[in-house]
């Protein structure tokens, strides 16, 4: 109880600064109908007061309206303003009593309008969220409580963090808690010895909060120079510690990058370095994959929404089979007579390219379209220092390396493995041992463009799923290709990390635009040097 | 209306496969006033200019169905620059010498406009260009119904460091390496000197069209918003960048109210590509949105799904331009009684039409609009929110007052002036 007196007083403080009235010592219903009545007004103002008298009415309620406030389902009946918490369905909403939290019948939308919050507002209903859950029985919501408080090192709640942490038994909600405290007291208001001490338990953390804390300290001209001192001390302590981070951040976004590279090369190893055409429809493969995850989304949003989550399981396969017949119709229809003449199968392709992505903005029309992450690629794992590994960055990685080692597995130990091997290898030979090497030519076409089919599902989780997705990527993939060897598997993993990892310890000092120009010409002066790429092929045909 | 609709998209492919111009079959009228649609529809720009296309479509089949301009029926000339900026000067000629159209309604990229630009002076033809852009240009043969820096993205940073927008003190400046986004930046740059903002607090990164890994850039932002200050994103990021930054900004935990971005180039069609509920609350500065409750709007919204066949289609900002353009065209034209270029352009100095947002938006002699300046906030539906708009209308202003060598520049197309970038009157 002396936690929420503690946090009433000081809102009643800010009432009397915004010129709004509340209860004095009134009952908790009583507060909150008149913070309630607040939430409905129009001044952005008048609504922040009713949040912060909503958090000081201690009422039960007050945390699931919050919640339900910037969710954006907190409205409001026009005619009388009265307030609701809706649940929508269509064009007609459920209304639930926000205090008493049962069904009070339903009304068309038009009648009512959204609780509006901005930026400012949210950032106090999480404050007042994180003053509420502070002492709530759940551990988890007490944790990201204190690690909300921390972010808004507000000298008004020290009274509730200090009543918190004796209070408190868990370990770690106490560390997240004297963190928080740490940053309230580091603040102007404290006593230069606390300061001190202060800067010193935030330079045990990891957290960004805590280097902005202290940052705001060291630039603070006006503040005690023993403070600032101490503040300078724990910031270089933080950096020292971060740097490394820094450094396996960056390793981790070049081998993301990598396995993008991998990915959209991969199909083009088998197109152009096994066969030898130079695909420049390759692209539109990679983007009739992402189109097909999206169809395999909008069936599942329409049939079977509860299974949504495995619709990217289901959009590998069909993803894989798109982009094979199609793959096979190009093969078929074009490639096939120019085999041998690199240069008129460049233009062909090239016109391909054109006609598919057109033909792709006739059917699903020029906008992109929206391919949903399903929950378990969402997200990222935040490591110390705020370095954040994205969960999807992680899956796309695994699943390039999974493509790259089915691929491979494909070439050494199936049939039609051994038959393309032989046919890329001598032909004439392998005629003659009784292969069809038309049919051969064929599948391996397939192959290729059905691992680019692959990719687009990959790449529809990071990228635009739009007409123009698969040009980004064919110079990319042409790259790493001759990069790491034409004709080899290996290589094309090992360029395509390599030229990830670089660019992306590049980037930071260059910038964007000049780290894609040095990765190119320092390419084209290693091909000088070196034209067969990092693994030369041996022998008279691709070694595989 | 379907029909014809997917006789244009017939046409549109077949337009790029023969590398032709396309050009719609006229209506057996004995005579009509030919209007000019100079938008890709076909390569990278498709994705923004087709809607654009489509809204200048129904515009004109509106005012058909009203009885036509000067007692003609009104039919537009479609053609395809596909994205290709020398191609755009090629059909922009097309469009003036040889199809002879009253106007042309066009463009949407900086470089786009630029290319055109010389041939509408030498032939003296006129263009409407709807598109926000960077400013630092007034030409006689051009009305910008876009906004210019001042009314968009001047506005938009104001209110970043207004304590409603989190009273921001950092700034990191992101965009697309071209035109727009270095001239923006560089009117932003001055502007927060003006108020105080040292270089040290301004993050400037640009990275190339179609920039799709944006982890380290991302990072490094995280990490300079957490060295004490209190940080905003200003993007003007373009095209298809834009789903991949957000992507990247939501996985990465980036919350709005910690680290806000406002965009210049985000609206409600490039939304439409993404989840927005991790979003939620970031902004957008325009000077319009779908989401505006006017009945000018309603109607408008209405008779765009109904044209379009597509309950699911949003509209934005440029289609307002176009909308006010067009109207304010259309009574141009019939006050001066003809279509003739240097008729219409007299006439068109204080034309008023009544905006979609309910405001009047009004044609100045420096040939860019007064209209209200909006602030959005991004909501979970892929609509925006207005959270904060301007008082009243703001004149565009064609030289940006931040920039010194432009500041004492005055565009002003009447008497005594009749310069776009003149430091003393002509006459």
């Amino acid at each position: 109880m002396a936690v929420r007196n503690a946090i009433f007083r000081l809102v009643l403080v800010l009432f009397a600064a915004g010129a709004c009235l509340a209860p004095g010592g009134g009952s908790a219903s009583e507060g909150i109908d008149a913070a309630l009545v607040l939430l409905a007004e129009k001044s952005a103002r008048k609504r922040q007061a009713g949040v912060e008298a909503l958090a000081a009415s201690g009422h039960p309620a007050a945390a699931p309206i919050l919640s339900a406030m910037v969710d954006g389902k907190l409205y409001y009946r026009k005619d009388d303003k009265r307030l609701f918490v809706v649940a929508k369905r269509g064009r007609e909403f459920d209304l639930f009593d926000p205090v008493a939290g049962e069904q009070a019948g339903t009304a068309p939308s038009k009648s009512l309008k959204k609780v509006k919050v901005n930026n400012r507002l949210r950032r106090a209903i999480r404050k007042a969220l994180a003053g509420l859950n502070l002492t709530h029985a759940d551990r988890g919501l007490r944790l990201e409580a204190a690690a909300g408080l921390l972010k808004s090192a507000d000298p008004g709640l020290r009274p509730a963090l200090a009543a918190a942490l004796e209070s408190e038994a868990d370990g770690d909600v106490r560390a997240a808690v004297e963190l928080a405290l740490a940053a309230v007291d580091i603040g102007p208001d404290s006593a230069p010895p606390a300061r001190i001490a202060a800067a010193k338990r935030l330079g045990a953390s990891e957290s960004p909060e805590a280097r902005a804390l202290l940052g705001r300290v060291v630039g603070d001209a006006k503040t005690d120079a023993a403070v600032r001192e101490a503040a300078r001390a724990a910031l270089q302590q933080i950096e020292d510690r971060l740097e490394l981070y820094r450094q396996f951040g960056a390793v981790f976004q070049g081998i993301s990058l990598g396995s993008v590279l991998l990915l959209a090369a991969v199909g083009l190893a088998i197109t152009f370095g096994v066969m030898g055409v130079i695909n420049m429809a390759h692209g539109e493969m990679v983007m009739v994959g992402a189109y097909a995850t999206f169809v395999v989304q909008e069936l599942f949003r329409t049939f079977a929404p509860e299974f949504f989550g495995l619709s990217l399981a289901v959009a590998v396969p069909a993803a894989f089979l798109a982009a094979a017949a199609l793959g096979v119709g190009l093969e078929r229809s074009v490639i096939r007579w120019l085999y041998g003449r690199p240069l008129e199968t460049l233009l062909a392709t090239w016109g391909v390219s054109l006609v598919l992505r057109q033909a792709v903005r006739t059917i699903f029309g020029p906008t992109n379209r929206e391919v949903g992450s399903p929950e378990w690629m969402s997200g990222a794992m935040e490591l110390a220092g705020g370095v954040a590994i994205t969960y999807n960055r992680i899956w796309i990685i695994l699943f390039s390396l999974a493509v790259l080692a089915a691929v491979m597995a494909v070439i050494r130990y199936t049939a039609f493995g051994l038959e393309m091997r032989a046919v890329t290898q001598n032909r004439p030979m392998a005629n003659a041992m009784g292969i069809r090497s038309r049919k051969v030519d064929s599948m391996t076409f397939a192959l290729g463009s059905g691992v680019a089919g692959m990719a687009g599902v990959a790449l529809s989780q990071i990228d635009n799923v739009s007409p123009n997705l698969g040009q980004a990527y064919i110079v990319d993939s042409f790259m790493v290709i001759v990069f790491g060897g034409v004709g080899n598997l290996w290589g094309v993993l090992v360029g395509a990390m390599s030229l990830g990892v670089v660019n992306k310890f590049i980037e930071p000092f260059s910038g964007a635009v000049l780290g894609k120009i040095v990765i190119l010409v320092a390419l084209i002066l290693f091909i000088q040097r070196r034209p067969q790429g990092l693994f030369a092929m041996r022998g008279r045909a691709a070694e595989l | 209306m379907k029909t014809m609709m997917s006789r244009f998209r017939g046409l549109a492919a077949a337009g790029l496969f023969a590398g032709a111009a396309m050009v719609s079959a006229a209506p057996a009228m004995a005579e009509t006033i030919k209007v000019g649609i100079l938008h890709s529809l076909s390569g990278t720009m498709a994705i923004s200019e087709t809607t654009l296309k489509d809204a200048m479509l129904m515009l004109i089949d509106d005012i058909n169905k009203k009885g036509g301009l000067l007692g003609k029926q009104v039919e537009p000339v479609v053609v395809d620059p596909a994205s290709d900026w020398p191609l755009f000067a090629e059909k922009a000629r097309e469009l003036i010498e040889k199809e002879k159209v009253a106007v042309v309604f066009g463009c949407w990229t900086s470089v786009s406009r630029k290319s055109v630009l010389p041939v509408f002076e030498e032939l003296n033809g006129l263009l409407f260009y709807p598109v926000q852009y960077e400013g630092e240009e007034s030409s006689r043969n051009v009305f910008y119904t876009g906004a210019a820096p001042n009314q968009q993205a001047i506005p938009a940073v104001e209110y970043l460091m207004s304590e409603d927008g989190g009273g921001a003190e950092r700034f990191a400046l992101l965009g697309t390496d071209y035109v727009y986004p270095r001239t923006t930046n560089k009117i932003l740059r001055a502007f927060l000197h003006s108020r105080g903002i040292s270089d040290d607090d301004i993050l400037e990164e640009y990275t190339p069209f179609g920039h799709s890994d944006w982890q380290t850039i991302v990072s490094k932002v995280r990490a300079f918003a957490s060295e004490g200050k209190k940080t905003a994103i200003v993007s003007t990021i373009n095209g298809d960048a834009n789903v991949p930054f957000y992507k990247e900004l939501a996985n990465q935990g980036v919350m709005a109210e910690d680290l806000p971005v406002v965009a210049f180039s985000v609206g409600e069609e490039e939304l439409a590509g993404i989840d927005t509920a991790p979003l939620v609350g970031h902004l957008a500065a325009w000077n319009y949105f779908m989401s505006v409750e006017t009945p000018e709007n309603e109607a408008f919204i209405e008779k765009w799904h109904a044209f379009i066949g597509d309950e699911d289609r949003v509209t934005n900002d440029p289609m307002e331009a176009h909308y006010i353009g067009f109207k304010m065209w259309v009574q141009a034209v019939n006050q001066a009684g003809s279509t003739d270029v240097d008729a219409v352009r007299q006439a068109m100095y204080g034309q008023t039409v009544t905006a979609l947002t309910g405001n009047t938006a009004l044609m100045n002699v420096n040939h860019h609009l007064s209209k209200p300046v909006l602030i959005g906030e991004v909501q979970d539906d892929g609509q925006f929110e207005v959270v904060w708009e301007t008082d009243g209308p703001v004149v565009g202003d064609a030289w940006s007052d931040y920039i010194p060598e432009s500041a004492k520049l005055t565009a002003d197309w009447t008497y005594p002036w009749v310069c776009g970038n003149c430091e003393k009157p002509m006459f």
